[in-house]
């Protein structure tokens, strides 16, 4: 109960970010930096029987096309997600992944880190334990934010929110351009 | 006399009818519907008395009031104009103004998009056929551009189809179609680019481009400013790439309509005042230290250059000097390689601003130091940037005067280093187009310094093999002219050679490859005699040549050289098609006469290093197994692909001999190499009697072989069965059903079953070697949907009474003719035949799943009313196949899950939890290909009725 209240709030702090948010853009005039190719495919590839193990490139281009909330552009192309900050073990099932808000104050962080985590969720097996936080020493309230994503009746809460799920959505949504 | 008199008689009648009608038209209002339907027909009649449509008009104005009308009185009133509009246009525009007016009257507030399409072709019709707007122009524009930009979605079942298209090209075509327009049109076009609505902003921009087309320089002048300071605006700040496409033609258009104008000795510039407009707010962000605004900049500069050759000029003499600049003052790789791509987007002239005859190009005065640029990039450490500088590379070596002599050695010098060097796949097939590119104006340099050292390093036996391969396909990219070709082509043939007595190690795979780069210097063939006679007289010689040799040493010494691997003369195979395929007449005709004397007799004079012993025999089966016999396939390879015309000697002795062989011969790869080339020269053989017989002694040979199930022959004659069939199909000859019903009889056969249902797969899609267009075959147009719609009964009825376990050879079958018609045709056919395909999902058979998903796909994507019915069998059957062994069905299956999630969201919702469990597991596949589609896949279904999703 107690936790499910504190979800709750978690909830409505998201969508008050979420509000002042989308009236006027926080950086609007970011970096922007290249997008890589897709991935080589290999002849280990197309072999039926040699298996492949998840590596850090696979989850990265999970990631790399999901949209930014505030840009029209791809967390690759704003530099938030990088494929040397993500970490993953295949073997003991475990993913683990850095984000770097574009400037410290980003409101937008926690919204980031959300979406990174339902990708993840919806994108790997079960087995997997999924590790989000923010690049240490990048963001202003850095251990609120981790806190909050690694809750998982937290996570689990806010997207019972449906205007919450539609912002994740959106930026989840493939890029029609 | 009684036609005048009947005309006379019709012309007397048409005068009191019309008197009639214009009278009605001042009666009751229920009646004008009728008197107007009545009008319409009657101006559409080709004899109307003069002075009529006069009156007509001047009644209509006068007496009723459009806009109250009903829709489709207002619309007969438009078709009216647009029919008198059409038959007497002198008497209109007699009418002057008051015909401008009243349109203008009849037209203000019309909101039917229907009859907005009319309303627009009248205005249309009096802009363009010069009709004077006396003082209504002003109104007319009013009228017309309240509708600009048009906003207009058609309801979503939409039964007359009017798009959002037509309609704004039409408007545009009005508002653009005259400069009288100007003074209106300009400034509400600066006023709707500030709209919010993105289709507004490209809507402007598109019409400002066509403005561009019709206006001079008079018109714009005032403008100007606005225009630049908006047009800069959108291109800067957008995100969108429809904005900013539009916004850079809008402002190429507006250049070239000022680089157009004529000027007057007294008056300035305009065009250079324009552009030292737009060079003061751009020049200056090419030049800034973080490089945040060059692209936008850069590219409002390079459609400004683009425009003319004089805007170039321009350009050019204030940018390029900068840009070298600034690459010299920067030492980081990725700034330089944005200033690169920058400098590129200015090197390459656009049609419009291509030099003229007798003109320099406008980058002459910066020749050395461009040059010098590139160099100094194409060494530098970063891949991307050398990427960049050969396309530089190749922009500048297509532009004459350019690249002096010593500047295309030293070109040269660097690309043969980056072949040799460079392991980057992209910067290698960069480095091998701009070879590719620059030697077609640059043989000579090419010649002299890039073959011989790539000659040297391929022969050395020491690189390794990707340097090899590398220096191979840069040979086969530089060789587009007779002149390289002369000197590529025998070091290919040397390597061959060498990969023949087995000096330098090369494997199967390298010489293949080898082929292909022949290959392609043989497509060249097609477009220079000198290339196809090179290939007549040397490679195609050789190339037999060194072929027999390694089959006879094989026959006697047991020794293997790669030339007798079968993955080798199959590349083998398409060299020479492809270079006979491209042979004239003659040279034709002797190609033919040697190439069977040579099969027939062993006649080798022609060949080169005559050391053959005289009396070989290549087509006996008996003498020496697949050794000889398989060299069938090159003699398939010359005179299959030779043009109709060309007649081949000794053909009915050379039918037989093939015949023979490939029922008798037990070598796999022989026997279908005679099959095929018995079929193709069957297929280009002239309609008469010596075909007949040919055919009918081979259909009965083959029946005979079928019948005797005992028999080990039966393969050899299914596979000539199969090969004939697709000659005459494709020939539309009318043996060929009878033909194609023993394939299907076949179906059944216990041990030809199966093959014979991959048969049709061969039967339905094209064949790379032999029976093609490119083999100049005698293929019918849609031969496939007449086959299809012929035989697709037979082929549902044999399904239906087969027994169970010969069933799926009738699906593997169907679903071979199904997956090779086009799109159009499947999706018409699909309702009928969904039952059976998804039957064949079911199938155990790996290829039927996979090629029932491959054609199931596609048609997915635009789901037939029929599929609704049948969800829950898709579901199950495609679910099912997500874990199935085979890595290809499984990625099939997934992508035509994920092309499900598309189909509209009532019908598919119910099985959201279902599908989203079932792929929860491939996620966890073993292939990262197959998880690659699951992920996909189960995205969209995430988002499928979820809120902010689809």
């Amino acid at each position: 109960m107690n936790s499910h209240q504190q979800a709750n709030r978690f909830t409505q702090r998201e969508l008050q970010v979420i509000m002042s948010g989308g009236t006027r853009l926080e950086n609007a005039n970011p970096l922007i930096f290249q997008r890589s190719g897709d991935r080589l495919l290999t002849a280990t590839d197309e072999d039926e029987d040699a298996a492949d193990p998840i590596d850090d490139r696979e989850i990265f281009d999970l990631i790399r096309s999901i949209n930014d909330p505030e840009h029209p552009l791809s967390l690759e192309e704003l530099n938030v997600v990088e494929q040397m900050r993500v970490n993953v073990n295949d073997e003991e099932s475990t993913v683990s992944v850095e984000f770097t808000p574009t400037i410290p104050h980003c409101s937008m962080a926690t919204l980031i880190g959300l979406s990174l985590k339902v990708k993840l969720l919806r994108s790997l097996p079960d087995r997997f334990k999924i590790d989000v936080h923010i690049t240490p020493g990048t963001h202003a309230s850095e251990d609120a934010v981790n806190k909050q994503l690694a809750d998982k009746e937290r996570v689990a809460a806010a997207l019972e929110n449906s205007q919450l799920l539609e912002v994740v959505n959106q930026c989840l949504s493939t890029r029609t351009m | 006399m009684r036609l005048i008199r009947v005309c006379l008689f019709v012309l007397l009648a048409v005068e009191v009818l019309l008197a009639f009608y214009e009278n009605r038209l001042k009666d009751h209002y229920v009646i004008i519907p009728h008197v107007l339907q009545g009008l319409k027909a009657l101006t559409k009649c080709s004899v109307l008395p003069p002075g009529s449509a006069v009156s007509v008009l001047k009644s209509i104005f006068q007496d009723i009031h459009v806009q109250s009308l009903m829709l489709a009185e207002r619309s007969c009133v438009y078709n009216i104009l647009i029919s008198l509009m059409e038959s007497k246009e002198e008497e209109l525009k007699g009418l002057g103004a008051d015909f401008i007016f009243g349109f203008v009257q009849s037209v203000d507030g019309e909101r039917d998009p229907r009859n907005l399409l009319l309303a627009f072709q009248v205005a249309r019709n009096i802009i363009q056929r010069g009709y004077d707007l006396g003082k209504f122009v002003e109104e007319l524009f009013e009228v017309m551009s309240c509708y600009f930009p048009i906003d207009f979605s058609p309801p979503p079942s939409d039964p007359r189809g009017i798009t959002q298209e037509e309609l704004v090209l039409s408007l545009r075509a009005v508002l653009t179609g005259t400069s009288q327009f100007a003074e209106f049109l300009l400034p509400l076009i600066i006023e709707k680019l500030d709209s919010d609505i993105q289709s507004a902003k490209v809507d402007s921009l598109q019409t400002l481009a066509a403005c561009g087309l019709t206006y001079s320089h008079k018109e714009l002048a005032e403008f100007l400013p606005g225009l630049w300071s908006s047009i800069r605006r959108e291109v800067s700040q957008t995100a969108s790439e429809r904005v900013e496409s539009a916004g850079l033609s809008a402002l190429s258009a507006l250049v070239s309509c000022l680089s157009r104008s004529v000027l007057n000795s007294d008056s300035e510039d305009v065009l250079q005042v324009f552009l030292s407009l737009v060079l003061k707010d751009c020049q200056h962000h090419l030049c800034e230290p973080d490089l945040k605004l060059v692209w936008p900049s850069a590219k409002l500069l390079q459609a400004a250059a683009g425009a003319s050759y004089r805007a170039s000029l321009i350009v050019s003499a204030a940018i390029i000097p900068a840009l070298l600049e600034q690459y010299n003052n920067r030492t980081q790789c990725a700034h330089r390689r944005t200033l690169l791509e920058v400098l590129q987007g200015f090197v390459q002239p656009t049609a419009l601003s291509r030099p003229a005859d007798g003109e320099d190009s406008v980058l002459v005065a910066f020749q050395q130091s461009l040059c010098g640029v590139v160099f100094s990039a194409l060494t530098e450490s970063s891949a991307g940037l050398q990427v960049t500088a050969t396309r530089v590379l190749s922009a500048l070596g297509q532009q004459p005067g350019l690249m002096a002599q010593t500047d295309v050695e030293k070109a040269v010098d660097h690309l043969s280093r980056l072949i040799l060097e460079e392991d980057d796949p992209k910067l290698s097939s960069a480095v091998v187009e701009c070879s590719g590119s620059l030697a077609h104006l640059h043989p000579k340099a090419f010649i002299s310094r890039l073959i011989p050292r790539l000659k040297e390093e391929i022969l050395s036996g020491q690189s390794d093999a990707a340097v090899r391969q590398r220096c191979v396909t840069a040979l086969a990219s530089v060789s587009s002219l007779a002149s390289v070709v002369q000197e590529s082509t025998p070091v290919l043939l040397q390597v061959l050679a060498s990969a023949h007595t087995g000096s330098c190690g090369f494997s199967v795979e390298e010489v293949a490859a080898v082929c292909i780069s022949l290959q392609k210097i043989a497509e060249h063939a097609r477009d220079s005699e000198e290339i196809g006679r090179f290939f007549h007289d040397i490679i195609i010689p050789h190339l037999l040549g060194l072929c027999l040799q390694a089959a006879l040493q094989t026959r006697d010494a047991g020794h293997s050289s790669p030339l007798t691997d079968e993955a080798v003369l199959s590349a083998i195979v398409p060299v020479m098609s492809t270079a006979c395929a491209a042979l004239r007449s003659e040279s034709a005709s002797r190609m033919a006469a040697q190439a069977v004397s040579l099969f027939l007799d062993g006649d080798v004079s022609f060949l080169p290093e005559n050391a053959f012993p005289s009396k070989i025999q290549l087509l006996q089966s008996r003498a020496e197994s697949g050794g000889l016999s398989q060299l069938v396939c090159l003699l398939m390879a010359c005179v299959c692909s030779l043009p109709r015309s060309v007649e081949i000697p000794e053909i009915d002795r050379l039918l037989l001999q093939l015949e023979d062989l490939s029922c008798t011969c037990t070598h796999l790869f022989s026997f279908t190499s005679a099959a095929k080339c018995f079929a193709g020269l069957v297929n280009k053989r002239p309609a008469g009697e010596a075909l007949d017989a040919v055919l009918e002694r081979v259909m009965k040979r083959i029946s005979v072989e079928l019948e005797n199930t005992s028999s080990g022959q039966r393969t050899q004659a299914f596979t000539l069965l199969l090969w004939v069939s697709k000659a005459l199909l494709l020939r539309y000859h009318p043996l060929s059903t009878a033909l194609t019903d023993q394939l299907f009889a076949l179906l059944s056969d216990p041990t030809l079953g199966s093959q014979a249902a991959d048969g049709f797969g061969v039967l339905m899609s094209d064949c790379l070697d032999v029976l093609n267009r490119g083999c100049h075959a005698d293929v019918r147009i849609m031969y496939r949907q007449r086959f299809f719609a012929e035989n697709s009964t037979k082929l549902v009825q044999g399904f239906n009474s087969a027994e169970q376990e010969k069933k799926s050879c009738y699906l593997k079958a169907l679903s071979h003719i199904v997956s090779n018609l086009p799109r159009q045709v499947q999706l018409t056919e699909l309702p009928a035949l969904l039952p059976l395909l998804l039957e064949a999902l079911s199938c155990a058979d790996q290829a039927v799943q996979l090629s029932t998903l491959s054609c199931l796909q596609p048609v997915l994507l635009e789901p037939p009313e029929a599929l609704r019915n049948q969800l829950e069998a898709l579901f199950s059957r495609l679910l099912a196949l997500t874990t199935s062994p085979a890595m290809k069905v499984r990625i099939a299956s997934l992508q035509c899950v994920h092309a499900l999630s598309r189909l509209p969201e009532h019908t598919v919702l119910p099985f959201r939890a279902r599908v989203l469990k079932a792929l929860a597991v491939p996620l966890d596949d073993k292939k990262r290909l197959v998880r690659k589609e699951a992920v996909a896949a189960r995205a969209e279904w995430f988002l499928l009725g979820s809120p902010g999703g689809r």
